[in-house]
């Protein structure tokens, strides 16, 4: 036998106490950092949202450039909340076209939904007189159509005699014509600043402004103006977006069940284990071996590729524990039939791993099947389970196959 | 040697009567869809006050004149899961308000709103995702059996396996209907996925008979054999190892019931109650169809 079964059970063994020390290095240290899991929203908690670009008025040569430059646009927005990794990333379904923005640990869902769908909602307004039915006049504001979807950029500086900040913008050509007409009507008269419906300043206008540019100076901290200045420079959005559908969980609920399943799988996989020694004895001890040999080197994989587990792709992968020493039983049921025939040990492992490969290739495409059509119809959550069953399928017919055959001849060739 | 074959008539009766009630229980309740199809909001909250489900849902009911609130209580967190129509941001925060006046601070576990469009794509894709599967597996059936032509062809395996899949994902599509109207369990896309697994689970035995079936007619040297003891043979064979497989699921899933997050339970026992199904109709549903139609 020119083939080493010592030696690749060796291999094997060492590989998976490296996959182990990989997967959990925290129990080796506890400040371990390199690589760390990627866990899904449902637990750390976090939103899934869903937005609709409206396309009506887009022309559909421009539709393509539109929705990139929308994410992009979303993507500077998304980065000013401060979450970890945020993600924007577009999807088509049929004719719409969608945006998904996942923002993992956020607190306050309802600020950034407020922030992503806003348009910085400055205006510029005119100081009218309104009179009421009683004939009494109360001062307003009328507003002009000069707004930030004008503005081209915008800077923080700071008042050179007051030291306190103020915001420079720049218009776009269309906006300096506006500012331009605008200030020269308003000479010696207030022209008010709004932002987010918020009266911020009102100077009186000294004489008409031609250049394009405009310091807003108002009581705000210097915090609040850079915020301001983000959100100006992050720009307009360039096409209308609904809010089609949110998923938020909180954190609390997702460690919870994280805890609970991840509790759940272990004691699955005990049964598992157990059962396989009491009905098949010493191949029973080897495919519980060859299980945990299965379970490490899968999550190895799973961190490796960096695939975000979520509460349904654990569920999915303690599922493929379950599956996992289904070849196993196959293998040890056939060479229990050949030693029945008369079949040296030997022999009959052999056979069985022969015989039984048939059945095991064609349930295991089977469920390759299933993952990869739940893979490409499912959304969200659920594409993890597909993708955990679908790794975890092929993990197993690997460890099946090839690890347990590995290991058991290591044994019946010393015995 | 047990003779199941001979028994096919009472087995595939029992199968018929379970079909058939299950047809029945999606006929009489229908299915309740949760808001991944139907679209609508699903809101998770924990009160510190603690006040009852009920009253919870009057108190939304009443305030905003809504038809209909459905309030489950959920006890493994000490929280109450709200079904409420389709809300946006800032009925969300009324909604809020209104539970934070009436009852004290409200913790949101989860909070989760789909719009009718989303829903019926969705609808549309899970139907999808099963007719493909079904078919799909069905068409690999009868390809990997290609080779075995006498005495009946290779796309009747196909098609055997075809209605044996069919039948285990009907039956737990029937308990979800009874227990939509019994407990308001909603169909969603967790019990789609579900009910994937269960068939992508239970062909695994049919194949592991259907293959014992090949092999044992490569071995058969006369032309003239009875197809009838074969295939009785081959399950007699591989009755232990087709319950072994499913065994070891099913500790598996029994562990995720009883220890696993609540969030689960529905969507594990559909897989629990479809692997014991597709279980037994491995063994005595898809080789008796496939002896009878061999005798037309």
């Amino acid at each position: 036998m020119n083939y080493r079964p010592y030696r690749f059970s060796f291999a094997i063994i060492a590989v998976t106490a490296i996959a182990a020390i990989f997967v959990s290095p925290q129990l080796f240290d506890a400040h371990y950092k390199f690589r760390p899991w990627k866990l899904g929203l449902d637990l750390v908690g976090g939103s899934h949202l869903v937005y609709e670009i409206d396309m009506k008025d887009v022309p559909a040569a421009d539709r393509d450039s539109v929705a990139e430059g929308l994410r992009d646009v979303i993507e500077k927005r998304v980065n000013l909340f401060g979450v970890s990794e945020p993600q924007v990333y577009r999807a088509q379904s049929g004719e719409s076209s969608r945006l998904v923005v996942e923002l993992a640990g956020i607190k306050d869902t309802k600020k950034a939904i407020e922030q992503i769908g806003a348009t910085p909602s400055l205006y510029f307004a005119k100081k009218v007189e309104f009179e009421t039915d009683k004939g009494e006049k109360i001062p307003a504001h009328q507003q002009t159509a000069l707004t930030g979807r004008y503005i081209k950029g915008a800077q923080l500086s700071f008042d050179p005699t007051t030291n306190t900040p103020q915001i420079s913008l720049t218009f776009n050509d269309e906006g300096a014509k506006m500012f331009g007409e605008l200030t020269g009507e308003l000479v010696g008269k207030p022209l008010a600043i709004f932002l987010d419906d918020k009266l911020i300043s009102e100077p009186i206008v000294q004489e008409k402004i031609t250049g394009g540019q405009a310091q807003i100076t108002g009581r705000f901290t210097i915090k609040e103006a850079k915020e301001m200045v983000a959100r100006f420079n992050a720009g307009a959005l360039p096409a209308p977006i609904t809010l089609i559908s949110q998923q938020t969980v909180g954190a609390s609920l997702g460690t919870d069940s994280l805890q609970k399943t991840l509790y759940a799988g272990l004691i699955g996989m005990a049964l598992v284990m157990a059962f396989m020694l009491l009905y098949y004895r010493g191949a029973g001890v080897v495919a519980g071996f060859a299980l945990v040999i299965y379970v490490v080197l899968t999550l190895a994989v799973f961190k490796l590729f960096g695939i975000t587990m979520t509460l349904s792709g654990i569920t999915g992968f303690i599922l493929s524990i379950g599956m996992a020493v289904d070849a196993n039983v196959l293998i040890f049921e056939r060479s229990k039939e050949e030693r029945l025939k008369g079949a040296a040990p030997e022999t009959a492992l052999e056979e069985g791993f022969r015989r039984a490969w048939p059945s095991v290739r064609d349930s295991n495409i089977t469920s390759i099947i299933t993952a990869f059509v739940l893979y490409y119809v499912t959304t969200g959550f659920v594409k993890g389970f597909a993708l955990t069953l679908l790794l975890g399928v092929i993990m197993s017919m690997f460890s099946a196959i090839t690890v347990s055959r590995a290991l058991l001849r290591s044994l019946t060739v010393k015995s | 040697m047990y003779d199941i074959i001979g028994k096919k008539y009472l087995f595939l009766g029992i199968s018929a009567i379970l079909f058939i009630a299950a047809v029945a229980s999606m006929g009489t309740y229908g299915f309740k869809e949760g808001i991944d199809f139907a679209g609508g909001t699903s809101w998770q909250v924990r009160i510190t006050e603690n006040p009852s489900a009920e009253a919870v849902g009057e108190a939304l009911k009443e305030k905003f004149g809504l038809q209909e609130v459905i309030a489950i209580p959920e006890p493994t967190t000490k929280s109450i899961i709200l079904r409420l129509p389709e809300l946006d941001e800032a009925m969300h925060a009324d909604y809020r308000a209104t539970l934070e006046k009436e009852f004290g601070a409200v913790e949101e576990l989860s909070y989760e709103v789909i719009g009718p469009a989303v829903g019926n794509e969705l609808r549309q894709k899970a139907l999808w995702a099963f007719l493909g599967v079904l078919i799909a597996i069905s068409l690999y059936i009868a390809f990997a059996f290609r080779h075995v032509s006498r005495p009946i062809s290779s796309w009747k395996y196909g098609f055997v396996t075809l209605a044996t899949l069919f039948h285990d994902a009907v039956i737990p599509l029937g308990l979800v209907a009874y227990l939509g109207h019994t407990q308001g369990v909603e169909v969603n896309t967790n019990i789609v996925v579900a009910i994937l697994v269960i068939i992508g689970f239970s062909v695994h035995d049919t194949i592991v008979v259907f293959d014992r079936i090949r092999e044992n007619i490569r071995f058969e040297k006369s032309s003239s054999f009875s197809f009838t003891a074969l295939v009785n043979r081959s399950m007699n064979q591989t009755m232990i190892r087709s319950i072994n497989t499913s065994l070891t699921l099913i500790l598996t899933l029994a562990a995720l019931l009883l220890f696993g997050s609540a969030n689960l339970f529905y969507f594990v026992l559909t897989i629990l109650v479809g692997v014991v199904i597709g279980t037994y109709s491995s063994i005595f549903v898809a080789s008796p169809l496939l002896v009878l139609w061999n005798r037309r």
